[in-house]
């Protein structure tokens, strides 16, 4: 395995130094969070790395906290594990949590970060469908200050962001949502662990009571296009509908209808074409039936319309 | 402890650069250091390679198999994907610190008794992740176990041991309570 050749590394503990650092030192240098991405990008991608600016002695970046409204905003360099692993997401949105979970190996999720993942743009990328779905809006550090964007319109293509070099990623920012909200992430490949998507499906509902009738639906997919996406005419479908198998099942094929997927050494498109529309309805299914509590979380196999 | 200069002319090792040379304070299985490292190094290097402690494996290189898992502050993680550069003010316990004492940690004796181990490659990754498994969950399910030590891969036992050996070292570590 090829080693790094030589670079520096410099630890600012301010947003404000990184990007002087960025600045001063010109081209050829990377923002480093987890490592999980880079590192292998220097490996095997044969990435050289002028010099590198560590991001995580900058304490403001790390976290997960409330805010008065409700809203919930979590440091760009928060770990997967301590998605997968807080308490408040875990309640909220136990959704999030898993989807965090499904990335790499704990060793991974040690050290992968939630804003990585956004800001490498890759279009399996699994907290990216879940954070979709619950309108997930992000916090950039520009040269002509901070920029807030939704989350959606980050994305420009594989390994693409709107972002420019020296900019950095600081919050995501989940804003207030119903206390009603049901969610489901589903990630389907056929290993159960350290395995990218071949399909991601994650689906957000609030639901009239007991008749089912769906208010707010939010879908999104990964893995079936250039971007992370939402599927707007599978949610058009079940907007003031009653969620059942019919409805569920002409959202799935709505779905598929709009996503965009290739053919790649994991899947071919007409294959991921049919598991979006087979996940997107079991998907909306399970969401609307509601999470049990403290569901394990290898049980989301298990559970089945 | 030795170090192995020799290791580190095989083809495809970068030249080095002593200009960029940065100075870290670690602790390495409980003992302080201060050391003068090339930050662009791998963590996994410089234990195997600039230190000496050569317990920690190597296996995929890319973050997959789990073989160079080590404790970074407490936490498992791949060792392979570490910059030195990154490391002041760390906490690193490698399989050669998980011991204390002249006897075994419960898990290396779990692994030893019930045929955890065959090449023993994956090993120290193995038990590395286990010791943080346990530390965290008393009692762990089978799945539980299963889900941890997804990211270390064997390729000899078939797994059916190690499970085995994890529950009797979570056995034997609670009945030492």
């Amino acid at each position: 395995m090829k080693r790094p050749e030589p670079f520096e590394i410099f630890q600012p503990t301010s947003i404000q130094e990184a990007r002087e650092i960025h600045a001063q030192h010109g081209p050829g240098g990377y923002f480093l969070a987890g490592g999980t991405d880079l590192v292998i990008a220097i490996k095997e991608k044969g990435l050289l790395p002028r010099y590198v600016v560590d991001l995580k002695r900058i304490e403001s970046l790390s976290g997960i906290r409330e805010e008065a409204d409700g809203s919930l905003v979590i440091g760009a360099l928060t770990t997967m594990r301590e998605v997968e692993t807080s308490r408040v997401i875990n309640k909220r949105f136990p959704f999030l949590a898993q989807s965090a979970a499904e990335v790499g190996s704990i060793q991974i999720r040690n050290r992968a970060t939630i804003g990585g993942n956004i800001a490498n743009a890759t279009p399996s990328a699994d907290v990216v469908p879940a954070l979709l779905v619950l309108l997930a809006q992000v916090k950039i550090s520009t040269s002509s200050g901070e920029k807030l964007l939704p989350l959606e319109s980050v994305f420009l293509g594989p390994g693409k962001t709107v972002m420019e070099r020296g900019d950095i990623l600081t919050e995501i920012i989940i804003p207030p949502a119903s206390v009603n909200l049901r969610g489901e992430y589903i990630k389907f490949s056929p290993r159960e662990m350290m395995d990218l998507a071949y399909v991601g499906v994650a689906v957000a509902l609030v639901t009239d009571g007991d008749a089912n009738v769906c208010r707010k639906a939010v879908i999104a997919l990964g893995a079936v296009a250039p971007v992370p996406m939402r599927a707007r005419r599978a949610e058009a479908v079940l907007i003031n509908n009653v969620i059942n198998e019919e409805s569920a099942e002409r959202a799935g094929v709505a779905a598929s209808d709009e996503c965009a997927p290739i053919s790649d050494v994991r899947s071919s498109a007409a294959y991921r074409r049919h598991m979006v529309r087979v996940n997107t309805k079991r998907a909306i299914l399970n969401a609307a039936s509601g999470r049990p509590e403290n569901l394990p979380w290898l049980a989301r196999r298990e559970r089945r319309y | 402890m030795r170090r192995l200069a020799a290791q580190r002319t095989f083809p495809g090792w970068p030249e080095e650069r002593g200009d960029i040379k940065k100075k870290i304070h670690i602790t390495l299985n409980g003992e302080e250091r201060t050391l003068e490292v090339f930050p662009y190094r791998l963590l996994l290097d410089q234990l195997r390679d600039e230190i000496g402690v050569t317990g920690t494996k190597e296996g995929c290189g890319t973050g997959d198999c789990g073989a160079c898992t080590v404790l970074l502050n407490g936490k498992p993680v791949n060792s392979c994907l570490v910059f030195s550069g990154e490391l002041d003010g760390a906490d690193i316990v490698t399989i050669e610190g998980l011991k204390a004492g002249p006897e075994l940690h419960p898990v290396q004796e779990a692994f030893r008794q019930d045929g955890g181990a065959q090449c023993g490659y994956c090993t120290p990754g193995m038990l590395m992740m286990t010791a943080a498994l346990l530390k965290e969950n008393e009692q762990p399910t089978e799945e539980d176990i299963r889900f941890a030590l997804s990211g270390n891969l064997c390729r000899c036992t078939g797994y059916a041991k190690i499970i085995q050996a994890v529950q009797r070292a979570a056995e034997v570590m609670r009945e030492r309570k």
